[in-house]
């Protein structure tokens, strides 16, 4: 039976965030999980945001546990996208390239264990498990607008952590001008790295302001959960004023350069995709339409809204970017 | 059916197991049954939307569905000539006109899910959209040039027009290579599929050539 039962509420907000652990590992250890999820046992609200998903998604909840996360003032007054629109419609081709493939072939993936190198211009190369990366700064959920190149939208809302806070463990060098981040690319895990249809492995960069500005996160998690695979467990990239692509998922290399990475969109389609890639409804794609949106969730008959300059962030991030063309830097 | 075709392809009297020429109550009953086969995919869209399952992004669900519903039943009716020059049946020519018709109909759902559904009638956004974007441009200029082709599809027009009509309609092909590079166009990286019916769509045009040329020589 599916529990039909559809909310925005996140979950640690209704049941004690202890009990709601206990209880998903009792149901863990016990391995009943997929049996309660399909039967419908727990009809409990703390699994209302996901009670409307087929039991394979329960069955295939995430490994990592987070830690306490607090709320921030970001997304105030957004209605938020579904988590089960936010998990099965998905821009992640290392699991096939239609939007609900990555829900489907991302069961079987492992977030844990997980480690991330960091190389390039730092004091010295090393490594840190997500673990560890955890523990490097307090946790917060932050509802963010997220605008992909093709025209849809979507609110999430996110866990996580700001960028800047593990570029400061990273300690890069005076040459440090960009970051590059680079996601697994398993061809045992992920299906679609067997396909040449992009340059495997995926590789985003940022410029070195873009990075440590505040609205930068690395998010672990959503709708208060670790992140489900076919968002880019075990961690993410998420930059909100950019179009959803610059958001690399399941990171496993972070390296610091002189020169501007060489991102795997640009390679795939140099007159479509910019390094900056910054949400613009000025700047004309070649494909899609970039001066209005589809929000995802709104139903048939919702039509459109108007795209807002850097995806409405205009205030946090706009002055990195003054002075500077953005119709040849797009 | 002309001589030189069994002549030429003595695969005619090989395949020719498929069937004889079914009696015209059978040939009706099957165009009944086509009619209702080429209306499922509008009633799955009605069924899902029912059933609030058309996916995360209903609206480009429906774009995609009826685009996609629009060019397999335009290359259907271009795979009934094939199948006569290939052998040698003819009868199947009867459902030409019907599965045409049926390409216009997805065809207009198509354009107007993308004027209504997609961008509620904003003239300045569509037109903009079209010149801006050579997909769509591609796809808009193919439905233009369906028009004329739904419009002459009935018997009255036929006679009306007689050697011009065939010419008219041979506009089809053209439609065709749109309908296809609209879609190679779309995708953004991932072509499998559109070029599975640009392969599909450059058979059937490939074995009327062939014969066209076996034709000449003969």
């Amino acid at each position: 039976m599916i529990i039909q039962t559809k909310s925005d509420i996140v979950p640690s907000e209704i049941t004690p965030k202890e009990v709601f652990d206990d209880r998903r590992k009792f149901l863990q250890q016990a391995g009943f999980g997929l049996l309660a999820g399909a039967t419908g046992l727990l009809s409990s609200p703390s699994f209302a945001t996901s009670g409307n998903l087929p039991a394979q998604h329960k069955a295939s909840k995430p490994l990592l546990k987070l830690p306490n996360f607090s709320k921030s003032k970001y997304g105030a007054g957004e209605k938020l996208t579904s988590f089960e629109d936010i998990t099965t419609y998905n821009n992640y081709y290392e699991f096939g390239t239609d939007k609900d493939e990555p829900a489907i072939h991302s069961k079987l993936f492992k977030p844990v264990p997980w480690t991330v190198s960091i190389e390039g211009q730092v004091k010295k190369n090393k490594t840190i498990s997500i673990e560890d990366i955890l523990k490097l700064a307090p946790l917060e959920e932050r509802i963010y607008r997220m605008r992909c190149v093709e025209g849809w939208s979507m609110v999430i809302p996110w866990i996580g952590f700001p960028l800047a806070q593990l570029i400061k463990w990273a300690e890069p060098n005076a040459n440090a001008k960009y970051v590059e981040f680079i996601s697994l690319a398993d061809t045992q895990q992920m299906p679609g790295v067997n396909l040449p249809i992009l340059d495997w492995p995926y590789i985003e960069g940022l410029r070195m302001d873009e990075a440590m500005n505040p609205l930068t996160i690395m998010a672990v998690g959503l709708y208060g959960e670790a992140l489900p695979n076919q968002n880019g467990a075990p961690m993410r990239l998420v930059v909100p004023w950019k179009y959803g692509f610059k958001g690399a998922k399941a990171i496993v290399k972070i390296r610091f350069t002189d020169k501007m990475p060489m991102t795997t969109w640009m390679k795939a389609g140099p007159a479509e995709y910019g390094f900056y890639a910054n949400v613009n409804p000025q700047v004309e794609h070649p494909r899609w339409t970039q001066s209005s949106e589809k929000r995802i969730g709104a139903g048939l008959f919702a039509g459109r809204i108007k795209t807002q300059m850097f995806n409405g962030y205009t205030e946090q991030v706009g002055q990195m970017y003054a002075g500077m063309d953005l119709r040849k830097n797009f | 059916m002309p001589a030189w075709i069994y002549e030429k392809t003595f695969r005619a009297q090989s395949l020719s197991f498929i069937g004889k020429v079914p009696s015209k109550k059978l040939i009706a009953r099957f165009k009944v049954a086509i009619f209702l086969l080429c209306l499922i995919p509008l009633l799955r869209l009605f069924w899902l939307a029912f059933h609030d399952d058309l996916s995360a992004n209903p609206i480009e669900f429906v774009e995609r569905s009826t685009g996609y519903w629009a060019l397999f039943m335009l290359l259907c009716t271009l795979s009934l000539s094939p199948i006569r020059l290939l052998t040698g049946r003819s009868w199947q020519l009867q459902y030409r006109r019907m599965l045409g018709l049926f390409m216009f109909f997805y065809a207009c759902l198509h354009l107007i899910t993308y004027l209504w559904l997609d961008y509620a009638f904003n003239w300045a956004d569509i037109i903009k959209d079209i010149i801006k974007h050579p997909y769509v441009l591609v796809g808009a200029s193919a439905f233009i040039l369906t028009l004329p082709l739904a419009i002459t599809s009935n018997n009255a027009m036929i006679r009306l027009l007689r050697e011009r009509w065939k010419q008219l309609h041979s506009l089809v092909y053209v439609i065709a290579v749109l309908g296809v590079v609209h879609f190679l166009w779309l995708v953004k990286k991932d072509l499998r599929e559109p070029i599975l019916y640009a392969v599909i769509l450059a058979l059937l045009l490939a074995v009327r050539i062939y014969y066209r040329i076996s034709k000449r020589k003969a």
